[in-house]
Parts: structure tokens; C-alpha cells; sequence
């Protein structure tokens, strides 16, 4: 399939920090509409960092700071005067453990970013939930017990649960951290099928620490290393014939 | 038995009579009032006046009432306030004024009631020349506001961080999360910590020696003296007649029933916050 090349998200320069660790030392990069970007590298190398800072989350952490440009079509999300807050409405995040609101049903969990920020109600509200509760491949499971606690779901349903409800807001950009690592075989392989349906409707940026994973369903792959981006290209090329040596070391299972 | 069979045993008869020893003051206690208290308990005793000295019977409805109506009041004051103090303590942890709250909140749990009784007489007492309910709830609440600041904020502290994130990143402001996720979600576990401050309350007599002080009439107004359980139960257990002392025993059991009940309360509360 082609694929369309309008750049939807460009990284420049960004820096991460905890208190006064630099976390992340400098990252460029530039993601188009409708891909599926994996990020692989062993851990703590920066990849849930760079994520988080990319819907300042990062900024929620104890000692959390980022410098840097990152344009979200064109507009600087860390331009002086923007607001964190209206930055997570258009660049969503599932993270590693399915988090559903404990207190609120299934519906309500769906319908959360909608009405507590009044974007929806009545018909309109009902309708995108259901239709979330579709993009997510939850629907036919919950359809009839909307009414039901998010937590009497099983893991893999909670986490699309939680896709659900982050697709509900409709953001342009969906950020995933690890998000079937705590989940079955089965359930991984519905969230990785839902993820090559969504790039469809969104752009989806996804950390991974699987190496089928980012291989099945990502069309380009960034490889980080002690907060450095090493290598970033289409994913055939990074997994057939990476440039850097340290790449192919790292996918090849020789350290990491 | 085998040597691992034998110390298995030995351990848990150790700690299994160590759990009864703690048990018997409960249940010494609960036999006690029960025994002496209950030959008290008539209709009359809920409803009635005391009756004058050397008279047989009467009741102390009026402190019930008046125990009741400080609860209220302190309530009123306090669940307000400590909420707020442990949302603060809770989800502000990192501001410098958040850590300040805190350790007064440690120092004011920690002074003892009667000289919070004293302080109250100082500070509401003296000025308004005069003994009320105002200055004993007003006692009362010093009691209870840091007790429900430290229950909100562990209550609080119980809902997951990746809870938070998950509104924050859904693009809620940070009071909405507080509001509809954090506060909503702990719900039943606050209303558990409400309920086992007001049941700490209800037996506090120091507090209210100075300033609520005591009354053998019902309920006045707001600003007059107003009888409560435990200041009456002081009253009468320690007087030098017979008939008082039963009466103080009665009242001792009226409170020990009333946190029991809130207690039961709060067991049906329990099974909610699992699901």
C-alpha cells in the first residue's frame, strides 16, 4: 500500500530530564500520517520517555522537564503559552498495564474524555462510544453489559477498553507504551490487528519489546540506545539490512 | 512428628494465644458494660430527663440529643475541611505547602484532647463569656480534622499513579482527574474514613469538659451548654450514689452501641469497595 506522505508530527532536538539526569540527548524525527512507528531498544534506554514527552506526560514525573521542538502539524506543543491540557486531547497514550477508570462502567470509561471535557452528550455521546467500542474490537464483546464495571473485564479487554476510550476524543496521533506486554498471546494478536486497522483513522506511535512485533505491524522502526536515536527507517530495511552495527546486534538477539 | 511438623505447632500455639490475650480486654470490656448497663436500658432512659437526686428512674435523652447535635456540628466543620486538607496532602504532595500541612496535621493529631479542651476554652469560650455546642463542636472538629485529613489522604494514596495518568492523558485538567477519577473512585473508602471519625468523636470527653461543659436540661440553643454521653457518664460515675452508677454504665453502653452500629455500618460499606 502507499502511503501517504504528509508529515504529521516532527521532533526536533528534544531533550529529556529527570532533576538533572539527561535522559534523552538530542532526538530528530519526523512521522507522516496513518503509520504505525514501533520503538525498540533494550530498557531504560529512553523509548517510554521519548513517548511520554511527546503528549508532556513526561512533565507529570517528579523532576520531569524536556527541551526541544516537537510540531504537532506545524504548532510547537512546548511553545511558550501552549497548554498540556488540550495537547493530550489530540495526541492520545495507552499505556503498558490496562488502567480503566475503577469507579465507572464500561460505557462510562469510553465516554470519559467526551463528557468530563464536554465535547459530547445525549445521542452524539452514545453514538461515538459506540462507535469507539467498534475501532476498538470491544463491541461485540461488551455490547451487552455497557453497564458493567471497566474492572470485570479480562486483561485483554480492558486494555481495549482502554484503547477505546483513548480513540473516543478522536486524537490525530495515538501514543502506546508496551501495550500487550502484560497481555496473552491472543489478546496480543487482537491488539495487533486492531493497531493495523487503526492507522486508518490515526497515526500510531508504539513502544515494543517485541521484535515480531515491531516487524508485523509497523511500517517504520526507531531504534534507541542510551537515549540516542541510532536508527530510524522503514521497518524491512531496519530488520534486513540496518545500517548501524549496533542495530543489528541488538535485533539479532546478541545483547539487550 | 517430624522436627518442622513440631516447630510449625509450636509456633502457631504461640501466636494463637498471644491473639487471645489481646482479645480478652475487648471482650472483658464489652461483658463489663453489658452486665452492668444493661438493667438500665428502658424506653424511659432514651427519652427522659435525669431525675432529680434521690429519685429513682429518668433517663438522659437529653445528652443523647445533645451528643448527637456536636457530632453534627463537628461534622459539618470537619469533613470539609479534612477532605480538602488530604486531597491537598494526597495530590499536591509535592507542593512545599502540601509538606507544611503535613506536619502540622502530625503535630495537631498528636496534642492530647484535654488540651485541645483547654485551648478551645481560651480561644471560643472566654471571649463569647460563656459555655456552648459552638465551642465544643468547635473543640471537637481539632479532634476530628486531622484525623480525616491522614484517612483522606491514605484513601487517596491507594488509587493507583497510572489512574491518574490515564485522565490526565485523556486530557483532563488535573482537578477534573481529582474530581471525577481520584475522588470518585474512592468513594466508599471516604465515606469509611468519615464514619470512623465520627465514631472517634463520640467518646471524646476531654474536649468538651471546658467547653461544651454539661447540662441537665434539653437542648437550650446553640450558644448555652449542651449535656453530652461522655461528659454524662463522667457525671454520673463519678457521684457517690448507686443509682448514678448504673445510669453511667447505661450511657457507657448507649456509646459503646452507637460506634458498634457505625462500625456495622461500615461493614456494609466494605464489600462495595472490592468489587
Amino acid at each position: 500500500m502507499l502511503i501517504k506522505n504528509e508529515s504529521l508530527l516532527e521532533i526536533k532536538g528534544l531533550k529529556a530530564y529527570v532533576e538533572k539526569t539527561e535522559i534523552l540527548h538530542g532526538i530528530d524525527l519526523q512521522v507522516n500520517k496513518n503509520e504505525v512507528i514501533a520503538f525498540i531498544g533494550p530498557s531504560g534506554c529512553g523509548k517510554s520517555t521519548f513517548l511520554r514527552c511527546l503528549n508532556r506526560m513526561h512533565e507529570e514525573t517528579p523532576g520531569g522537564r524536556a527541551e526541544g521542538k516537537v510540531l504537532l502539524q506545524g504548532e510547537d506543543i512546548y511553545a511558550p503559552g501552549s497548554d498540556p491540557v488540550r495537547v493530550r486531547r489530540k495526541i492520545g497514550m495507552v499505556f503498558q498495564k490496562p488502567n480503566p477508570f475503577p469507579s465507572m462502567s464500561i460505557f462510562e470509561n469510553v465516554a470519559s474524555g467526551l463528557k468530563l471535557n464536554h465535547l459530547a452528550k445525549g445521542a452524539e455521546l452514545h453514538d461515538r462510544v459506540v462507535s469507539a467500542l467498534q475501532e476498538a474490537a470491544l463491541w461485540t464483546e461488551v455490547k451487552d453489559k455497557l453497564n458493567a464495571s471497566g474492572m470485570s473485564l479480562s486483561g485483554g479487554q480492558q486494555q481495549r477498553l482502554c484503547i477505546a476510550r483513548a480513540l473516543a476524543v478522536k486524537p490525530p496521533v495515538l501514543l502506546m507504551d508496551e501495550p500487550t506486554s502484560a497481555l496473552d498471546p491472543i489478546s496480543t494478536a487482537k491488539i495487533e490487528e486492531l493497531v493495523i486497522q487503526l492507522k486508518k483513522e490515526t497515526t500510531l506511535l508504539m513502544v515494543t519489546h517485541n521484535m515480531q512485533q515491531a516487524a508485523r505491524i509497523s511500517d517504520k522502526t526507531a531504534f534507541f540506545l542510551y537515549g540516542n536515536l541510532v536508527e530510524y527507517g522503514v521497518t524491512t530495511d531496519v530488520f534486513t539490512t540496518p545500517r548501524d552495527r549496533k542495530t543489528e546486534e541488538y535485533i539479532t538477539g546478541r545483547f539487550g | 512428628m517430624k522436627q518442622r511438623q513440631f516447630l510449625n505447632f509450636v509456633f502457631m500455639s504461640g501466636i494463637l494465644s498471644l491473639a487471645i490475650v489481646a482479645l480478652v480486654p475487648l471482650f472483658s470490656v464489652l461483658y463489663y458494660v453489658i452486665s452492668h448497663g444493661a438493667s438500665s436500658l428502658h424506653w424511659s432512659f432514651f427519652t427522659e430527663l435525669p431525675a432529680p437526686v434521690g429519685e429513682i428512674g429518668g433517663g438522659i435523652g437529653h445528652a443523647i440529643l445533645g451528643s448527637l447535635i456536636l457530632i453534627t456540628m463537628a461534622s459539618m466543620i470537619s469533613i470539609p475541611l479534612g477532605l480538602g486538607m488530604g486531597v491537598l496532602l494526597s495530590e499536591y504532595k509535592q507542593k512545599p505547602i502540601s509538606r507544611a500541612l503535613g506536619v502540622v496535621i502530625e503535630l495537631l493529631s498528636s496534642i492530647p484532647s484535654i488540651v485541645i479542651g483547654l485551648f478551645a476554652y481560651a480561644v471560643v469560650v472566654k471571649p463569647f463569656k460563656g459555655f456552648s455546642a459552638h465551642a465544643g463542636a468547635a473543640a471537637l472538629s481539632m479532634v476530628m480534622v486531622p484525623i480525616l485529613a491522614r484517612t483522606t489522604e491514605e484513601m487517596l494514596r491507594l488509587v493507583p499513579e497510572t489512574v491518574r495518568e490515564a485522565g490526565l492523558a485523556l486530557g483532563l485538567p488535573k482537578y477534573k482527574v481529582i474530581l471525577h477519577v481520584v475522588l470518585q473512585g474512592s468513594l466508599s473508602s471516604l465515606i469509611v474514613g468519615m464514619i470512623l471519625s465520627v465514631a472517634r468523636i463520640a467518646g471524646e470527653t476531654a474536649p468538651l469538659l471546658f467547653t461544651a461543659f454539661a447540662s441537665q436540661q434539653w437542648f437550650q440553643g446553640l450558644n448555652q451548654p449542651i449535656a453530652s454521653i461522655p461528659v454524662q457518664i463522667y457525671t454520673y460515675a463519678v457521684s457517690p450514689y448507686q443509682d448514678w452508677h448504673d445510669k453511667a454504665w447505661g450511657g457507657a453502653l448507649i456509646l459503646i452501641l452507637m460506634v458498634l452500629g457505625l462500625n456495622l455500618v461500615i461493614r456494609l460499606f466494605l464489600p462495595k469497595r472490592k468489587s
